[in-house]
């Protein structure tokens, strides 16, 4: 492992919105990220756990250059990420590539698959038209498909088959870091032990680096290395798996994990409503979370706590003034 | 079932037309007149300019002039038959100019968005604010008339109706993920408009197209009757009818003829263009065209009787529900029978598609019609049979004894009426109390599902809650009558985990207050352990294990239960279980047990006949030839 992470992100702040209108009044600004800093190192799983609207997507769609940032800087393997999109996209989507969260809509219903993957093989890749075929055979071998499922078109595929489609076509630009954004959650369970299992063995053959997005705590715990719990467009945990699952610091991650239901397990949750997220438009000054914390104190309204490391695990921050025992 | 497709078994787009008589006349007119448009020079008709001034106005069907002859003594049907052919070459040349030219405008303007998008759609508006007849006449008096200006005309007129379609359409197709992807995958974005977008707005140009053409056609003629289009002594329909229009009393026909033959083409390309729309129309391809019933057809051959009294709350016997699309037969439910008993909670799980959905709908009859029916079976909800009952009876059901609560409670919801004007109308459809009772009732319902500042949020409109909030608001809708029975379709699935726990909290809440019934159906598990006593496990539209949720989960009888308790992620344990291929199309099921083909403990025996429900003791069955014994694994 070289000292340069592959990827890290320093500040990284994206609003919408914000200036003002041509007739002078404030146009509303809305905080999507604040401030996020992460790096990630060649090899690992980083898991980007939160509820909706937290930020997690804005945090994928800067990653792989569909969106910039508005302050803040992303690196990959030290270079400026914006740089790199400005000189040569083409390069950048040859390194990061993508997965959607709904495998349907990331097809265009009117392409065969094949025409799907062969447009990364011809545009990323620059390959001939044997090299391509030969190519194709191996992805979708590689997704556990039949070289004839190229012929047709999405709407024939059930979920769990589009979003493995999905991933060949992700894997065909032969990239170092794929963004997963959500991969498994609008398929069944049956379908989603699939997809997952075939990503762990991709992982393995290809020595990739994910960057695994979900909501669902039990799916983060399988296939991540490290975690970052993200709130309202802020980094509030991050640690190793297995110290996060084992004790959590911030109260948001032990919310998220005493939320996870649990086979055979009786909901060990309140029906209480804990207060509702924080008015994008209008963020509150100190914690984002002090309208549903169990432990909020008078600083937790004033001061936002920032990311500091804590406790004995290596690599494990978190940003509470009160942090859990 | 609720994502539409279409497989090759559904009927196709032309037999689609072909069922439809209105479209099939517009096309059989259309064609004969284009036939004849076409065929006119090799027909045997006099030249349609050549004037003879002694047979001047003849009426029709004079020997030698079928139509009779105009002012100039010209035949009559030679100048319809090449006046046809004019006004169609016209209509339909400046209906694809129109076309190009919008369609372009409006594909870069909603792909580029922003301040190209704005100068474009400015530029359309101000061509669009201009009386079009005045725009003809100011470009027929620069360029002069004639019959290629007149089409510069009409093209430049129609451009915007093309340019609006078109980039609205493009403007929602931009934004979606698929065109992400394309960028991801290296495209260029001029590929990426041709290649990606354009297919999908196609339908869109061609409705454009289908519903303009007729319109243009009669705009021709209008600027031709106005001496702008068609010069003399060339013949198209509208200067046929503005010569005939001196003569309008003395002799009629010189502009009858013309003007019937503008209606018919014109009524036959609408006909046909409706059609067409009808076809390609998302919206109505959805079936928006097909009215469902107010309940699903029940199809039963023989009405079931009572064996013995029911003592459940709800019963369910031997439920067959299916969904009849073109010749196939898709058995989504069939042989589904269940009990569940007053303040139980029973949970239905399995993949999608696997009928539990369809089942429970089948209960009050919400199952869509066409294109589903009920074939057999019957439902006993409180000694009622719901499936024979009359329609006045099962409308009382619903919303009152009986609830529904889906998955996405913003579509649930009406988007224009506040929450308390909703919870009101529940209320006041099956109780007689005044306005101001049943707002308070609906008011204590927001209290009693714990949202905060209920008085405050009766006011408020479904698209300003949380999802939460808005399925809190839901379940109480369910509980406003006083419900025996909620039927919770997949509730928590669109909620986030810690929502979800919530919801889930509620609902648990509630039974045991109200002492209230709960079917809850999900694909999860984990979910159903957290809430419901006992389980069905559903696969390929049968129950194929029922019994304790401990008791399944613990030790699955059926090899399927067991692999999709397998492919839930926990916490510690081995790698993910998963189930290989795929669920058995529906309208194929394979003979014996539809799990064979995909069961690891498959003997010959499975395929061989039906399988039948076996009694395990402890309440628990399982449609089986080898069950697990406990502990074992598949």
């Amino acid at each position: 492992m070289s000292h340069t992470p592959l990827l890290s992100l320093q500040g990284v702040t994206r609003h919408f919105g914000g200036g003002r209108y041509p007739w002078g009044a404030r146009r509303p600004l809305l905080h999507a990220l604040q401030s996020v800093s992460l790096s990630m190192a060649q090899g690992e799983t980083l898991g980007l756990v939160g509820e909706s609207g937290c930020g997690k997507s804005t945090l994928a769609r800067l990653v792989v250059g569909l969106d910039r940032p508005s302050c803040g800087r992303i690196e990959w393997r030290g270079e400026d990420l914006a740089d790199l999109v400005r000189r040569d996209r083409r390069a950048l989507a040859r390194r990061l590539q993508y997965v959607f969260q709904d495998p349907l809509a990331a097809l265009n219903p009117r392409r065969t698959v094949h025409q799907a993957l062969e447009t990364p093989l011809i545009h990323l890749r620059g390959l001939e038209r044997d090299a391509r075929r030969q190519h194709l055979e191996t992805l979708m071998a590689s997704v556990l498909l039949e070289p004839h499922h190229l012929q047709r078109y999405p709407h024939e595929f059930s979920g769990g088959q589009a979003q493995r489609i999905g991933i060949a076509r992700a894997l065909a630009a032969e990239p170092e870091l794929l963004v997963l954004d959500e991969p498994v959650s609008a398929l069944d369970v049956s379908m989603q032990a699939q997809v997952l299992n075939l990503l762990a063995d991709l992982k393995q053959q290809l020595g990739l680096t994910y960057l695994f997005i979900s909501h669902d705590l039990s799916v983060v715990e399988r296939v991540c290395d490290r975690v970052a719990v993200l709130y309202f467009g802020q980094l509030v945990e991050l640690a190793p798996v297995s110290a996060l699952f084992k004790r959590p610091r911030h109260p948001y991650s032990d919310l998220l994990l005493r939320s996870a239901p649990l086979p055979g397990k009786p909901s060990r949750v309140s029906e209480l409503q804990e207060g509702d997220l924080p008015d994008p438009y209008r963020p509150p000054a100190g914690c984002p979370f002090q309208d549903r914390c169990p432990e909020r104190q008078a600083r937790c309204l004033r001061e936002m706590p920032p990311l500091a490391p804590i406790g004995d695990a290596e690599g494990h921050s978190v940003a509470c003034h009160f942090p859990l025992g | 079932m609720g994502r539409e497709r279409d497989d090759g078994s559904r009927p196709g787009a032309w037999r689609l037309l072909l069922n439809n008589h209105l479209a099939v006349s517009g096309l059989l007119l259309l064609l004969l007149i284009g036939l004849l448009a076409l065929a006119a020079p090799w027909l045997p008709l006099p030249d349609p300019d050549a004037t003879a001034p002694v047979d001047r106005l003849l009426p029709p069907l004079t020997p030698g002039y079928p139509l009779g002859t105009d002012a100039l003594g010209r035949d009559l049907l030679s100048r319809l038959v090449w006046g046809t052919r004019v006004s169609l070459a016209m209509g339909i040349s400046a209906t694809l100019v129109a076309a190009l030219v919008g369609s372009l405008v409006g594909l870069v303007a909603g792909f580029a968005g922003g301040r190209s998008d704005g100068l474009l759609m400015r530029g359309i508006d101000m061509l669009m604010a201009f009386p079009y007849i005045l725009l003809a006449l100011a470009i027929v008096a620069v360029l002069g008339p004639g019959l290629v200006n007149a089409l510069y005309a009409i093209a430049l007129v129609n451009i915007p109706f093309f340019a609006r379609n078109v980039r609205g359409v493009t403007l929602g197709l931009a934004r979606q993920p698929f065109i992400d992807a394309a960028r991801l995958s290296g495209q260029s974005r001029s590929r990426i408009l041709l290649l990606e977008v354009l297919p999908n707005v196609l339908p869109v140009i061609v409705i454009t197209i289908s519903t303009t053409l007729g319109w243009m056609i009669l705009e021709t003629a209008g600027l031709s009757f106005l001496g702008l289009g068609a010069q003399p002594p060339q013949a198209d329909l509208g200067s046929m009818l503005g010569e005939g229009r001196k003569l309008l009393f003395t002799t009629p026909h010189v502009s009858v003829i013309p003007g019937l033959m503008i209606f018919i083409l014109v009524m036959g390309i609408n006909l046909l263009g409706d059609g067409v729309r009808d076809l390609l129309d998302p919206r109505l391809k959805s079936g928006a065209l097909s009215r469902p019933l107010p309940r699903t057809r029940v199809e039963r051959a023989q009405t079931p009787t009572l064996q013995e009294e029911p003592t459940s709350l709800l019963e369910v016997r031997d439920l067959h529900t299916g969904f009849s699309i073109g010749r196939q037969r898709y058995h989504a439910v069939h042989g589904v029978d269940l009990d569940l008993a007053s303040g139980q909670t029973l949970g239905i799980v399995g993949e999608s598609g696997c009928g539990k959905s369809v089942a429970v709908m089948s209960i009050t009859g919400l199952v869509a019609s066409p294109p589903g029916s009920i074939t057999d079976g019957a439902v006993w909800l409180q000694g009622v049979e719901l499936l024979g009952a009359p329609l006045a009876r099962l409308q009382a059901l619903r919303g009152g004894a009986v609830c529904h609560v889906f998955q996405d409670p913003l579509a649930s919801l009406h988007p224009l009426y506040r929450v308390g004007d909703q919870l009101v109308e529940a209320i006041q459809a099956h109780q007689d109390v005044t306005r101001r009772q049943a707002w308070q009732q609906a008011q204590a319902l927001l209290a009693e599902v714990h949202i905060a500042n209920p008085a405050q949020r009766m006011r408020a409109y479904p698209h300003q809650l949380s999802g939460g909030m808005r399925q809190r608001v839901c379940i109480a809708m369910a509980l406003a009558n006083r419900p025996r029975l909620i039927i919770a379709d997949e509730p928590t699935t669109a909620l986030d985990v810690t929502v979800q726990a919530q919801i889930l909290g509620l609902l648990q809440r509630l039974r045991q207050q109200h002492q209230v019934s709960i079917l809850f159906v999900s694909h999860d598990f984990s979910v159903v352990s957290a809430l419901c006593e006992r389980v069905l496990v559903m696969y390929a539209g049968r129950v194929v294990e029922s019994g304790a949720i401990e008791q399944v989960i613990s030790a699955p009888a059926h090899p399927y239960s067991a692999l999709l308790i397998g492919c839930i992620p926990t916490p510690g344990q081995g790698p993910l279980q998963t189930i290989p291929g795929s669920p058995p199309a529906l309208d194929r099921l394979p003979e014996g047990c539809a799990f064979a083909p995909r069961c690891p403990r498959v003997q010959e025996r499975c395929t061989e006949g039906e399988v039948g429900m076996t009694r395990l003791g402890d309440g628990r069955s399982v449609r089986c030839l080898f069950p697990l014994q406990a502990g074992e694994s598949p």
